[in-house]
């Protein structure tokens, strides 16, 4: 009966996280956007917009839940619930740290260790396909038709380089369980350089890595990807006949589905929870000082305010840090947290990669983007994933 | 206790969504009540205890053969079949035959198979991806090998058939 209810909490606490930083994730992309085009981003609802996501979704629950007259009705309501339920399942294998101690009581962090991890992970990125496909079928609308096929068609036939790129680490890490390749992960070459995939010997991942993530960007229909929604050719694509609640669910889907992806590349290629730099260099006092000099900044300009309201929200942040700060430093918390630390840092920086290139890349035609999938991702997907081959096998 | 229930569960979606399948009118819905079935067997893999095999289950069919189908669906615009009167011995005497051919079938091979200790699940340790590639890639190397040549005969095959002539 401990196992049920473990996993209970265990499950509850995954999904309230992942839903929380689902809706930040949003509120990060607004700023660092807003920031990158030289605009401020959302800044009216609470401290420099902190509230913006909680109206979002306020916004997004009262607003009239219409179903047009010339729909498929049951694909219709399908097609929502199909798309968020994969993409949220998705987090299930996926570790986030060693594992929590209190008292005599362990568990891993992590939902269910599966030993084939990585597979069930790749299963579900390909069902995923149904919620758009069926999106855009079931509107009867010509652009969300469009739009529905590209995403099939795209998602189809980049998750073969994908699959690829990732089978390069899984030969050299000998395992399928996210668990193991981390664990295979540890250590370093001459006491500094971190034992990750992509600076994995004989062969380094690099490669695989670019692949994986150019790969990633198209499976979960992000720019320069986004040809399924592509305004200027196709209004919203898929999901043009979508509101409120039910077009939140596809929003959500495509911002669980990165998350995941950016996990999954954390985990086979950049080592996991493994830090940058030997412990014996001082990396388990990183995430202490980086809030300390945070929280000391916030009160720092709290003291002498640019805004009025600065006066109350900063100085409230920077005790929030410098209180983060000394929970890093208790000795019984420490070697739980810093894993946490570390993997959470490493998947927040892949997600800043991804706003970064949303920012910056303009869309590509859609015949590029096959021809892009088959004549260059492919090509190279076998020939990196045959010289590691060669590699594995003469050593 | 646990393991009977979540089998019958699974049990019942796949055979719910696979009559669900012969009766369904509109092409696509028949295609996802396949997928249906496809995943529900996928779970009973899984609770089994053949963990790739379920993956491979949901990679291969729910996932890239499916996806396949409905897309070809979808671009064919194809509607709702229209239902064909059928006479009256069909009508009636189709659903006994069937449970009878049902029934014969199931006692043959209840007779032929060696009886099994029931259903032991999670008891099947031998579904781990590296023991099935040892076996794959030594024991059974030839049929391997020459079905995955079938399988570039066939995709040759599709390649000639669908390219346009040139004068």
């Amino acid at each position: 009966m401990n196992f049920y209810i473990v996993s209970l909490i265990k499950s509850a606490l995954v999904a309230f996280v992942l839903l929380t930083a689902l809706a930040y994730i949003q509120w990060v992309e607004r700023k660092v956007l807003a920031h990158i085009q030289l605009r401020i981003g959302p800044r009216r609802v609470g401290p420099h917009g902190l509230l913006q996501p909680l109206a979002d979704v306020i916004k997004l629950l009262t607003k009239e839940d219409m179903i047009p007259s010339h729909v498929n009705k049951f694909f219709y309501l399908l097609a929502p619930f199909l798309a968020v339920m994969f993409a949220l399942i998705s987090i299930a294998v996926i570790p986030f740290g060693t594992e929590v101690k209190i008292g005599n009581f362990t568990t891993p962090m992590q939902l269910t260790d599966l030993n084939v991890g990585v597979l069930f992970i790749l299963g579900l990125s390909g069902i995923g396909v149904y919620g758009v496909a069926l999106a855009g079928w079931a509107s009867n609308n010509k652009y969300a038709l469009i739009g529905g096929l590209r995403s099939s068609a795209q998602m189809i036939s980049y998750e073969l380089p994908m699959a690829m790129a990732i089978a390069a680490p899984l030969l050299l890490l000998n395992s399928l369980s996210f668990r193991e390749l981390v664990d295979g992960q540890a250590g370093f070459y001459l006491g500094f350089i971190p034992k990750w995939s992509i600076f994995h010997g004989p062969f380094p991942q690099i490669v695989s890595f670019i692949i994986f993530l150019i790969a990633a960007f198209a499976e979960t229909n992000r720019v320069p990807f986004d040809l399924p929604e592509a305004e200027n050719e196709l209004v919203a694509g898929f999901h043009t006949e979508y509101g409120s609640m039910k077009f939140a669910a596809f929003f959500m889907a495509e911002y669980a589905n990165m998350v995941t992806v950016s996990c999954v590349a954390v985990l086979l290629f950049l080592g996991g929870w493994q830090p940058l730099w030997p412990a014996e260099y001082g990396s388990g006092f990183l995430p202490t000082l980086i809030l300390g000099i945070s929280g000391l900044v916030c009160l720092y300009h709290g003291m002498n305010p640019a805004r009025p309201m600065d006066r109350f929200t900063l100085p409230v942040f920077g005790v929030v840090f410098l209180g983060l700060a000394g929970v890093f430093l208790i000795p019984a918390i420490a070697p739980m947290l810093l894993p946490l630390f570390w993997f959470l840092s490493k998947v927040g920086v892949v997600l800043f990669i991804y706003i970064w290139i949303r920012g910056t890349l303009p869309r590509f035609r859609y015949d590029q983007l096959m021809s892009f999938a088959w004549t260059v991702m492919f090509p190279l997907a076998i020939v990196n994933l045959f010289i590691t081959a060669l590699m594995v096998a003469l050593n | 206790m646990e393991h009977v229930i979540l089998f019958l569960i699974f049990a019942v979606i796949a055979v719910v969504a696979a009559i669900n399948l012969v009766l369904q009118s509109h092409p696509i819905s028949s295609a996802l009540s396949l997928v249906g079935v496809m995943g529900a067997l996928a779970l009973i893999y899984l609770q089994l205890g053949g963990e790739f095999i379920a993956s491979a289950q949901l990679i291969v069919y729910a996932g890239a053969i499916m996806v396949l189908f409905i897309f070809v669906i979808m671009l064919l615009n194809a509607g709702t079949e229209r239902k064909m009167k059928r006479n009256l011995w069909v009508k009636y005497g189709g659903l006994p035959l069937m449970a009878l051919f049902i029934g014969v079938v199931a006692y043959v091979i209840e007779r032929m198979l060696p009886p099994s200790p029931g259903g032991l699940f999670g008891n099947m340790t031998h579904g781990n991806p590296q023991e099935i590639g040892r076996l794959l890639f030594q024991q059974y190397l030839l049929p391997f090998e020459v079905t995955s040549i079938l399988i570039l005969i066939a995709i040759l095959g599709a390649v000639v058939l669908a390219r346009k002539e040139i004068e």
